[in-house]
């Protein structure tokens, strides 16, 4: 097990991905960050609250569920069974650009899930992928908008984030 | 016990849902756990979702029903699965077909899931250890009707957050009820008490051997519950005369504008319908300010939905 980034490059890593979504945004655009469940929510709270510093007005949050649209649900092969959560979103997508948060990009099949369970939501005006760590192994034809970082990593080796909410630590291994 | 939709690692290994009786508490609390995530997609711009998508339920309902079984058929159509409805009178039980063959056949067709409904106790645990599909009981005889009674818990958990500790009276036509069996079981699991209130000639036999309190008077019972639960009187079971008249029942067990006046403010009332107004329920009772009724009839869509999905990722795990 190898730590990749510690909590101080996590923070960097964030303060990138604002920095660039801030840049991007213009003025009097309306965002939201939703961030896909579990560790995607706990980083678009931090990055939420860091665009709202930046861009002087709070940017609403919001949580996704995506189990009910995982593409392994019906397949056998699949690994431990999936909990079906709660998606909250207290606010109205339409119209907005969305920037679907998330921790890993890996195969992408996540973000396929996630943007069908947006789009049942409402029309967003766009989506944009904002990930804290890029990886090799794309199964689908998926690219992220903003990296916290890109990472190097052989194809069997699994990239974990753990953060202080929910594992008592901010940091991301390779196992 | 939340019902926030947090991380649990619970495994759900039943591809039949025949009963509570037979249920864990860690398994109610999964399935209240699931239902949570189900409930945003009734009130969303498209109210579907995709985890049944090409797999066949149908209802198979040897008994009449219009609530339970219009809640199933839009639970599975919620959950984008294809349905077929199968009633008695329109279909070739009226032709003297066996319980097993049109089982049988079904299956043969290839479907995933079944919610069977059944005048005889035990048809749905037949069926099931008869076809590979999944089977979901719908109310079987007067033994159970699972997802009646987890509707009820789980609106009772929305208002009350726990079952625990949590007095509940079921009141009425006990002997016949299915809901108040399956109630029973899974609320004294939860660490509910229960007491069934009802005249002597409406209670089970063998009452006594149930986890439950009895009583029959609602006057002295109505005062100490935080949930009272009125069954229906159900005049298409009720062989001879097990009380002297209507009138004479809904005075001495109707939940009447009176009665509510000495009950606990915060009492929670519950019916799972159809209502006989003004007969074990009055109007004003119905439609009062405590009465969670129509909630009921709502958590039911997400309950069942849970049921469906759960049985199915059973079976899926099963194939490993």
């Amino acid at each position: 097990m190898d730590v990749i980034l510690d909590s101080q490059a996590i923070e960097h890593a964030l303060d990138k991905l604002a920095e660039g979504i801030a840049k991007d945004t213009a003025e009097g655009q309306d965002i939201a960050v939703v961030g896909v469940r579990s560790r995607g929510e706990v980083i678009s709270q931090r990055l939420g609250q860091r665009l709202g510093r930046l861009l002087g007005k709070e940017v609403p949050v919001g949580t996704l569920d995506i189990t009910l649209y995982r593409d392994d649900l019906n397949n056998p092969q699949s690994n431990a069974q999936p909990q079906v959560r709660t998606t909250e979103i207290g606010f109205d997508i339409d119209g907005k650009i969305i920037y679907l948060v998330d921790d890993v990009l890996h195969t992408g099949r996540s973000t396929r899930a996630a943007m069908d369970a947006l789009i049942d939501l409402g029309r967003p005006q766009a989506i944009r992928l904002a990930v804290l760590v890029d990886r090799r192994g794309r199964e689908f034809p998926i690219q992220a908008d903003y990296a916290g970082k890109l990472v190097e990593v052989s194809e069997g080796e699994t990239v974990q984030v753990r953060v202080v909410e929910v594992d008592g630590v901010d940091e991301v291994i390779v196992e | 016990m939340t019902i926030t939709g947090q991380e649990n690692k619970f495994e759900w290994t039943r591809k039949h849902l025949l009963g509570l009786r037979q249920l864990s508490a860690d398994e109610l609390n999964h399935i209240f756990a699931t239902a949570a995530g189900f409930e945003q997609i009734s009130t969303r711009s498209v109210k579907k979702a995709p985890p049944l998508r090409g797999k066949v339920v149908v209802n198979l309902f040897f008994e009449d029903s219009t609530r339970t079984r219009t809640s199933f058929t839009l639970a599975a159509s919620r959950l984008s699965a294809d349905i077929i409805e199968f009633t008695k009178k329109s279909s070739s039980v009226s032709k003297g077909e066996t319980l097993l063959d049109t089982a049988k056949n079904l299956e043969a067709m290839g479907i995933d899931i079944a919610v069977v409904r059944h005048s005889a106790g035990g048809a749905p645990d037949f069926i099931s250890r008869n076809i590979d599909a999944c089977v979901v009981n719908a109310g079987d005889g007067f033994c159970e009707h699972p997802t009646q009674a987890l509707l009820d818990i789980y609106t009772i958990l929305k208002n009350r957050q726990s079952m625990e500790g949590l007095k509940v009276a079921i009141v009425g036509d006990i002997a016949h009820s299915r809901v108040a069996r399956s109630n029973m079981w899974a609320m004294t699991k939860l660490g509910a008490e229960v007491t069934f209130v009802g005249p002597p000639t409406l209670m089970p036999a063998q009452v006594d051997k149930l986890p439950v309190k009895v009583s029959h008077s609602l006057d002295e019972v109505i005062e100490k519950v935080d949930v009272v639960y009125m069954l229906r009187v159900q005049f298409e079971r009720l062989g001879g005369s097990p009380f002297p008249s209507v009138r004479e029942y809904s005075r001495y067990y109707g939940l009447t504008v009176d009665r509510m006046k000495k009950a606990r403010p915060d009492i929670l009332v519950m019916h799972p319908g159809p209502i006989n107004r003004g007969l074990e329920i009055e109007s004003e009772v119905a439609d009062g300010p405590r009465s969670v009724i129509l909630q009921q009839v709502k958590y039911g869509l997400a309950v069942r939905m849970a049921v469906l999905f759960l049985v199915n990722q059973a079976a899926v795990t099963e194939k490993k």
